[in-house]
């Protein structure tokens, strides 16, 4: 399978990602070459074999049920990048009461 | 005593001189920052150095010597941590611009295992940025050196974890190994570097590349060292639903014994004929296995055909995991955020694109697509189905050996630039891999030096274990590096 350009803008929105026009390029490049190493895993006959979802057989893991102290609420702002009234702070995402 | 130099020594030679009250834990500590000054410009080890945490600790020691208490087992030993485990006190960056002025809110439990230990924390060490890299060159901070040649890779991506305990700033550091990020640049740094069973150790405050794959372990001189540091961060933690309870067992005690005697070791034939192998990493493995079988090994071969796919499967899955584990790096709670944005959207695209280096963008990509609508199947679903084929092919394995032997990486340390080519130094990684897939366990361990422009290299032995032999690895590790007895001071040691 090879990527165009275009697939490669894609998936940079997928990712939330902003590339020039050079990194599109590149990335186009860079993935078509480790994409062609990848393919060679459709060589292996797989039909009958189950997918690995956990290394180790962990099943049903529980803990106690019991309240312990967790991250404050200071802690879990101290590294944002804006914060306003003990919140997080983003740019405005609905319509303002003024507009229109 | 500001001469006290400490460079070549093993953890419980400094535990026991503290507690014959030969030197106190704060002059190791004095001793220990004292060398980081001297040689961290030369080496970049690390990312952030923490004299006060280091201080505190080792006050903490010196009370209980002066009180006659009992020591923890890594009373006074200096360490440091890679860069993507968080502790209180300290940044936690990844190497990484998007989280440069990151501060640790909580601990990560291996560290904080460490600490609890008596260890002195000295610093946070460089690495691959999100651990993306085999060489140490994706840090946003600058690359860390090899101590053998400073014009040469250590290895990564806990290039920094190496390279201190190499360099002899730290003698235990804890590095984190996703496809052979402990092993690998334990062998170009002539190290000992140990990726314990997945679930051995907890992985709660280890900034999170490939969940299914990652893993924590110890960076040390000697085998023994290893073992203590194993003993003292593995067990269950109720933070991390994956870490796994096993009865008690001394590792400390396996590679006492050192003693390989019935053993049965078998050497992975296949990937010893591999292309790109150097002649003296294969003579290396060759002649570490002829050793074994005179100290009473039986030695025999194996074949892994399926760990050949091991690279196509495991730049599938790493990847997919990492583009999901990475999308919480988004500048609303934590991390770079653009000065200017229109909105929200705007706001995630780029200070992610500001965030990231040119590898994270690369593997953020690779995974995004690898998951994308109508891709599923065919990449990920097909790579976790390799990803069982190559762990039964580890378990028939170990039915007829207790250990299999590889060369850690195919060639030695390279100089700085030298693969440019992304393809190129994933192939690195070639051999340690599939270890990460199966979940099973692999230490690195010195077996011997390639010469290269008249500069003596290290060459790092793969021993491999089955899920939670950890025992018989340090067992077979520890005889090899008594047998050996390589001088592994690397010439910033030597001075």
């Amino acid at each position: 399978m090879s990527l165009s350009e275009q697939e490669v803008r894609h998936v940079a929105m997928l990712a939330r990602l902003a590339l020039t026009d050079d990194e599109v390029t590149n990335l186009r490049d860079d993935l078509n070459s480790i994409l062609g190493h990848i393919d060679t895993i459709q060589q292996l006959d797989l039909a009958s074999v189950l997918p690995t979802a956990h290394a180790i057989p962990v099943t049903n893991v529980t803990r106690a049920d019991i309240v312990v102290p967790g991250l404050s609420h200071e802690m879990a702002l101290m590294n944002a990048p804006a914060q306003q009234c003990g919140a997080f702070l983003i740019p405005q995402i609905a319509g303002g009461g003024d507009d229109e | 005593m500001s001469d006290l130099n400490l460079s070549a020594w093993n953890a419980a030679d400094i535990t026991d001189a503290i507690t014959r009250k030969e030197f106190s834990a704060r002059e190791v500590a004095q001793a220990a920052l004292t060398r980081i000054d001297a040689l961290e410009g030369a080496v970049h080890s690390l990312n952030q150095v923490t004299p006060e945490l280091a201080y505190a600790v080792a006050d903490r020691i010196d009370a209980l010597v002066a009180a006659g208490e009992g020591l923890p087992p890594l009373a006074g030993v200096p360490a440091a941590f890679k860069d993507n485990m968080n502790l209180v006190g300290t940044r936690t960056t990844c190497s990484s611009r998007i989280l440069a002025n990151y501060e640790s809110a909580y601990n990560c439990t291996a560290v904080a295992r460490m600490v609890a230990a008596g260890v002195l924390p000295l610093g946070k060490c460089n690495m691959d940025e999100f651990a993306f890299g085999s060489s140490g060159e994706t840090s946003a901070t600058g690359p860390s050196k090899n101590p053998w040649d400073l014009g040469r890779i250590p290895g990564g991506s806990s290039a920094g974890s190496a390279t201190a305990v190499a360099a002899g700033l730290a003698t235990v550091t804890l590095g984190s190994d996703t496809g052979g990020s402990i092993r690998q640049p334990g062998a170009m740094t002539g190290t000992v570097a140990l990726k314990p069973t997945y679930g051995r150790v907890s992985r709660y405050g280890c900034v999170a590349f490939a969940s299914s794959l990652d893993q924590i372990g110890p960076f040390s001189r000697t085998v023994e060292d290893s073992a203590r540091v194993l003993e003292a961060i593995c067990g269950k933690d109720p933070m991390d639903a994956t870490s796994v309870e096993r009865p008690s067992e001394s590792f400390i005690s396996a590679a006492k014994e050192a003693d390989v005697s019935g053993m049965r070791i078998g050497i992975v034939r296949d990937m010893m004929e591999m292309e790109g192998i150097s002649p003296e990493v294969r003579q290396s493995v060759l002649d570490a296995a002829l050793r074994f079988e005179a100290m009473g090994a039986i030695v025999g071969e194996v074949d892994l055909p399926t760990s050949q796919h091991g690279l196509a499967a495991y730049y599938i899955i790493a990847p997919a995991e990492a583009s999901s584990n990475l999308a919480r790096f988004d500048g609303i709670r934590y991390g770079h955020r653009v000065s200017d944005p229109t909105d929200t959207l705007d706001l995630y695209m780029r200070s992610r694109s500001e965030g990231f280096g040119t590898e994270a963008k690369r593997r953020i990509m690779l995974g995004t697509y690898a998951l994308s609508a109508g891709y599923y199947d065919a990449y990920y679903g097909q790579a976790q189905k390799a990803r069982t084929l190559i762990a039964s092919e580890f378990t028939t394995a170990f039915q007829g050996f207790d250990v299999l032997l590889t060369p850690t990486s195919p060639q030695v340390a390279w100089k700085f630039g030298e693969k440019s080519d992304p393809l190129t130094m994933y192939l690195a990684d070639i051999f340690t891999i599939p270890v990460n897939l199966a979940g099973n366990c692999g230490i690195s361990v010195p077996c011997g030096f390639a010469e290269e422009d008249d500069v003596k290299l290290p060459i790092g032995l793969q021993i491999i274990g089955d899920y939670f032999a950890e025992a018989k690895v340090f067992r077979a590790a520890a005889a090899i590096e008594r047998d050996l007895a390589l001088d592994l001071r690397s010439p910033l040691v030597i001075g």
